[in-house]
C-alpha cells in the first residue's frame, strides 16, 4: 500500500511498524510531527516528557527493560541528552533503542545550524540517513534490527528538507516483538562502575559495525558514467540525481561507520570524485582520513547553510544560481510576527516603555527581539535567559529582567530559578505563560493540563512551584493589562530578592481558543489621528487615508490593548459579533 | 494551457503568507498528482514561517521526481496568495510562465519603515513575459460566506491551467476538506475554475 507521507509521518509510520512500545520527545521544529503521528497509535504509548534529555532517559529505561523504544528530537534537543547520548552506548541496550536527531541548516527554526552527525561518531552510535520520505519508513525499520543485532542505540538522522518533504511510501504492517528478558547485571548498566571494561567492548563493536556497513544494503552504488563518481548522503543525493542523472553514484544510508573499503573501491574507478553533502565535511573528513586523494568536496559545496538543487548543480556543473528580481523592484522581506491579541505583546509594549535590558529564551517571544519592539537583547538556547540575566547582575548590570515561555521555563527554566534563590539573586524572571508550546505549534506540557494522547493531566502549578522554590515575590498578571503588567513589572524589580511575574493568558492559536467568538474593536468619530495606539504596534491596526486609525475587522481578535491606549476613547467594541471559524 | 504531460516533470510553487492557506493547497495538487498515478515530492518550510512570514511550498509531479525543490527558472506555475509573495518567487518560474496571483496586498512586518510596499509588482511581472493572471480571490471567497476559501478560488484557477483530471480534483477536495465546509469549497474550486476560463 502507497501513501503520501511526509518523512515525520513516514518515520512514525516506520516506527510502529518496527513494534515501538514507548516513544518521547520534546517539541522541535524540524522533528515535533514524528511524536504527534505516533501517538495516534493505539499500541504505542507516547509523550512529551519535561525535556529531551527526560525523554531520552526515559527511553532507554524501557529499551533496557526490554521493550523497543523511540526518542525523537530536533538537534539542539540532542545537546540537552547529551549526557546520556555519551555513555550509553558503553552498556549498548537490550531492546531495540533509536534515537532520531533532525537537524535544520538553514537555522529555519533554530538558533543554530549543527550537523549532528559528528554526534554519532563522537558517541560511538550507528548513524543512519534517509534521503526521502521512503527511506524515512525504511530505514527506521532497519535501525531497530541493527539496534538488536548490536546491542547498541542507533541514530537516525534527517535534516529539515528531509521531516518536511512528502513523497510515496510503500508502508506495511505492525509486527509486534517478544518483550526481551531484562537481566539484572550491574557490570554492564552500572557504567561509571565498570567503565574500563566497557570501554574495549564498545571499540570492538565499531569494528563490527564497521565491517556490517561493507555490506548494508543502504549502502549502495549506481554505476552509470565513469567519468563522473558522486558519493553522497541524505537530501543530497536527490538535488545530484536531478543535476546528473547519468553519474555514478556511492549512495550512503549509513555513514557511520562508513564502508570504507567499498568507498576506496569506487574512488578508484574514477579520475574524480565529488563528495556531494549539506552542513559539514563528515563524509570527506572521513573519506579523506582512509586516504583517497581524488575526491572534491566542500571547496564546492557551501557548508554554510542548506543547499538547494541550484548550488548542487553549481558545484558540479558550473551552472550560475539565478537571482531574484530585488534589483530591478524592491521585495520588502516578510519576517514572522507576533499575531494580532498575541499575549506576548502586552509584555514587550510594556519593557519597552521601560528601557530595561531583557534577556530572552527560545518560544515565539524571541520576536520581540526585532522591531518593532527590540525590547529584548540577549537569545541562546532553552533555559539560558534566566541564568544569563543573573550573569548580568553579578557583572554590575542594573535593571536586568528575563522572559522564558511555560514550557520553556519547565523544560530548563527551574534550576536556574533554584540557583537564584540559592545564590540570592535580586532579579525578576517574567515567565510569559499562554498555556501551550506555541511556536512549535501547540503541544501539551505538564502545565497545560493535557498529555500528547488528548488525555487530561495533572496541572503544574507554576505559581505554587515558584514559590517552593522559595521566589518570595510572585505575582500573575493579564498581560493584555497594561497599567497592571507595568504596574508589576515595577514592583518585581523593586523587590529585594528574587521575583517572578507569570504573564498569563492562553496563546489564541491553540485549540480551544482558536474557534471561540472575538468581538473586534472599532475606530469611532472621537479619533483624533494622534496616534498614540500605534505604539502597540499590532498588525490589524494601520493609519487610514484620513489620517485617523483603522483597525481591520477580519484581523482583530478584540484584545483591547490599543483600545487602553487611546487617551479620546475611540477604540470601541463593534456592536456585532463574529464566529472565526476555521476552514 | 500548459504543455500535456508527458514523462516531463510538472512544477508548481505556491507562495503566500503564513495562514493564508497555501500549505493545504499545495497538499491538494500533490493528492490529485497522486490521483493521476503520478510520482510526487511536496516540500516546504514551516515553523517560523507561521507567525505571519512568508511561506512557500514546491510541488513536482512526474515520471519519477527526484528533488523536492525546484530548481529556479524552472517553475511552471506559481500560485500567488499574495501580489508581494508572487515578486518574492518570480525568478523561479520558467520564461513565459503562468502567475495565479491573488488581487491582495498584506503590509509586511516592517523592519525598515521607510520601504514601501511595491504596488506596481503585477505590471512589473508581465514586463517580464510571465503570463499573470489576477484573481479576486478574496473578494470572491467573501461573498460566498468565508474569506478562508479564498484559497480553493485560487486552486481552481490553477487546475484550469493544469491538465489533471476534474473528476481527480473533485475526489480530493471531498477526501479532504471537512464535511461541513465541502460545499462552499465545492462552490469556491468551480468559481475559481470558470475564472481561468
Amino acid at each position: 500500500m502507497k501513501r503520501l507521507l511526509s518523512g515525520n509521518e513516514a518515520m512514525a509510520w516506520g516506527a510502529w511498524e518496527a513494534g515501538v512500545v514507548f516513544a518521547a520527545g520534546y517539541p522541535g521544529t524540524p522533528a515535533t510531527e514524528i511524536l504527534e503521528n505516533i501517538a495516534r497509535r493505539k499500541e504505542v504509548d507516547a509523550h512529551w516528557a519535561a525535556n529531551e534529555k527526560v525523554a531520552f532517559e526515559e527511553v532507554m529505561g524501557a529499551a533496557i527493560g526490554g521493550v523497543r523504544a523511540l526518542v525523537a528530537v530536533k538537534h539542539v534537543g540532542l545537546n540537552v541528552a547529551a549526557d546520556s547520548f555519551m555513555v550509553f552506548p558503553y552498556a549498548g541496550t537490550n531492546a531495540g533503542f533509536v534515537v532520531i536527531s533532525s537537524d535544520d541548516p538553514g537555522a529555519y527554526s533554530s538558533q543554530n545550524e549543527q550537523d549532528n552527525r559528528y554526534f554519532a561518531k563522537f558517541g560511538k552510535v550507528p548513524l543512519l540517513e534517509p534521503s526521502d520520505a521512503q527511506e524515512c519508513h525504511d530505514l527506521i525499520v532497519k535501525a531497530f534490527d541493527i539496534s538488536e543485532q548490536f546491542k547498541t542505540p542507533v541514530m537516525l538522522r534527517t535534516t529539515m528538507r528531509i521531516n518536511h518533504t512528502k513523497c510515496l511510501v510503500e508502508v506495511g504492517e505492525r509486527q509486534e516483538r517478544e518483550k526481551k528478558q531484562y537481566h539484572r547485571d550491574p557490570t554492564k548498566w552500572s557504567v561509571p562502575n565498570y567503565c574500563r571494561s566497557l570501554r574495549p567492548i564498545l571499540e570492538e563493536k565499531q569494528h563490527e559495525l564497521a565491517a556490517y556497513s561493507e555490506s548494508f544494503e543502504g549502502n549502495f552504488v549506481e554505476l552509470n558514467s565513469d567519468e563522473v563518481g558522486i558519493i553522497t548522503s541524505g537530501i543530497c543525493y536527490c538535488y545530484a540525481k536531478e543535476a546528473m542523472p547519468d553519474a555514478s553514484f556511492f549512495k550512503l544510508g549509513m555513514t557511520y561507520p562508513l564502508p570504507k573499503q567499498k568507498i576506496i573501491d569506487f574512488c578508484e574507478r574514477f579520475e574524480k570524485v565529488y563528495i556531494v553533502e549539506e552542513g559539514e565535511p563528515f563524509l570527506e573528513e572521513q573519506i579523506r582520513a582512509f586516504g583517497v586523494t581524488n575526491v572534491v568536496g566542500k571547496e564546492l559545496f557551501t557548508n554554510v547553510l542548506d543547499l538547494s538543487p541550484d548550488l548542487v548543480a553549481k558545484g558540479l556543473l558550473g551552472t550560475e544560481v539565478k537571482g531574484d528580481f530585488s534589483k530591478e523592484i524592491g521585495i520588502l522581506t516578510r519576517p514572522p510576527q507576533l499575531c494580532v491579541g498575541c499575549s506576548h505583546r502586552g509584555v514587550f509594549f510594556t519593557l519597552r516603555k521601560l528601557d530595561v535590558l531583557a534577556t530572552g529564551d527560545i518560544g515565539c517571544y524571541s520576536l520581540g527581539s526585532q522591531p518593532p519592539f527590540s525590547a529584548q537583547h540577549t537569545i541562546f538556547c532553552m533555559g539560558a535567559g534566566i541564568a544569563n540575566a543573573f550573569g548580568f547582575e553579578k557583572a554590575g548590570t542594573k535593571d536586568v529582567v528575563s522572559l522564558i515561555g511555560d514550557s520553556t521555563f519547565i523544560h530548563a527554566g527551574i534550576p536556574p530559578l533554584i540557583d537564584m534563590v540559592y545564590n540570592k539573586s535580586k532579579g525578576t524572571v517574567i515567565i510569559l505563560d499562554n498555556d501551550t508550546t506555541g511556536m512549535t505549534g501547540h503541544q501539551e506540557h505538564p502545565s497545560s493540563g493535557r498529555t500528547l494522547k488528548g488525555e487530561e493531566a495533572k496541572e503544574l502549578n507554576i505559581e505554587q512551584l515558584c514559590k517552593v522554590i522559595g521566589v518570595e515575590y510572585v505575582k500573575q498578571v493579564d498581560p493584555y493589562n497594561l497599567d497592571e503588567t507595568e504596574k508589576t513589572i515595577r514592583e518585581a524589580m523593586a523587590f529585594p530578592g528574587a521575583a517572578v511575574v507569570i504573564a498569563k493568558r492562553p496563546c489564541l492559536l491553540m485549540r480551544g481558543e482558536r474557534n471561540k467568538k472575538r468581538i473586534p474593536y472599532v475606530v469611532n468619530d472621537e479619533c483624533v489621528g494622534c496616534g498614540v495606539c500605534y505604539q502597540i504596534d499590532c498588525p490589524a491596526l494601520s493609519e487610514g487615508p484620513d489620517g485617523l486609525a483603522v483597525i481591520d475587522a477580519i484581523s482583530c481578535a478584540g484584545c483591547g490593548m490599543c483600545a487602553s491606549l487611546c487617551p479620546t476613547r475611540a477604540i470601541v467594541l463593534s456592536a456585532s459579533d463574529r464566529g472565526l471559524k476555521g476552514c | 494551457m500548459l504543455t500535456q504531460m508527458s514523462s516531463e516533470t510538472k512544477n508548481v510553487l505556491f507562495a503566500g503568507v503564513g495562514g493564508q492557506g497555501a500549505m493545504l493547497a499545495s497538499e491538494i495538487l500533490a493528492l490529485v498528482a497522486v490521483e493521476a498515478g503520478y510520482d510526487i515530492k511536496q516540500t516546504e518550510v514551516h515553523g517560523a514561517a507561521q507567525r505571519g512570514g512568508a511561506v512557500a511550498s514546491h510541488v513536482r509531479y512526474g515520471e519519477r521526481v527526484h528533488s523536492p525543490v525546484i530548481r529556479r527558472g524552472e517553475a511552471d506555475l506559481l500560485v500567488a496568495f499574495e501580489k508581494l509573495e508572487a515578486l518574492r518567487y518570480a525568478h523561479y518560474l520558467r520564461d513565459g510562465a503562468h502567475i495565479v496571483v491573488n488581487d491582495e496586498e498584506v503590509e509586511p512586518a516592517k523592519l525598515d519603515k521607510s520601504r514601501l510596499y511595491p504596488r506596481e509588482g503585477v505590471d512589473f511581472l508581465k514586463s517580464k513575459g510571465f503570463k499573470v493572471i489576477v484573481v479576486p480571490a478574496t473578494k470572491k471567497a467573501i461573498e460566498l460566506g468565508n474569506h478562508r476559501v479564498a484559497s480553493t478560488v485560487l486552486l481552481g484557477v490553477a487546475s484550469g491551467l493544469l491538465n489533471l483530471k476534474q473528476e481527480s480534483w473533485e475526489k480530493v477536495l471531498e477526501k479532504r476538506i471537512l464535511p461541513h465546509l465541502l460545499d462552499i469549497n465545492r462552490r469556491a474550486f468551480a468559481l475559481g475554475l470558470e475564472l481561468a476560463k
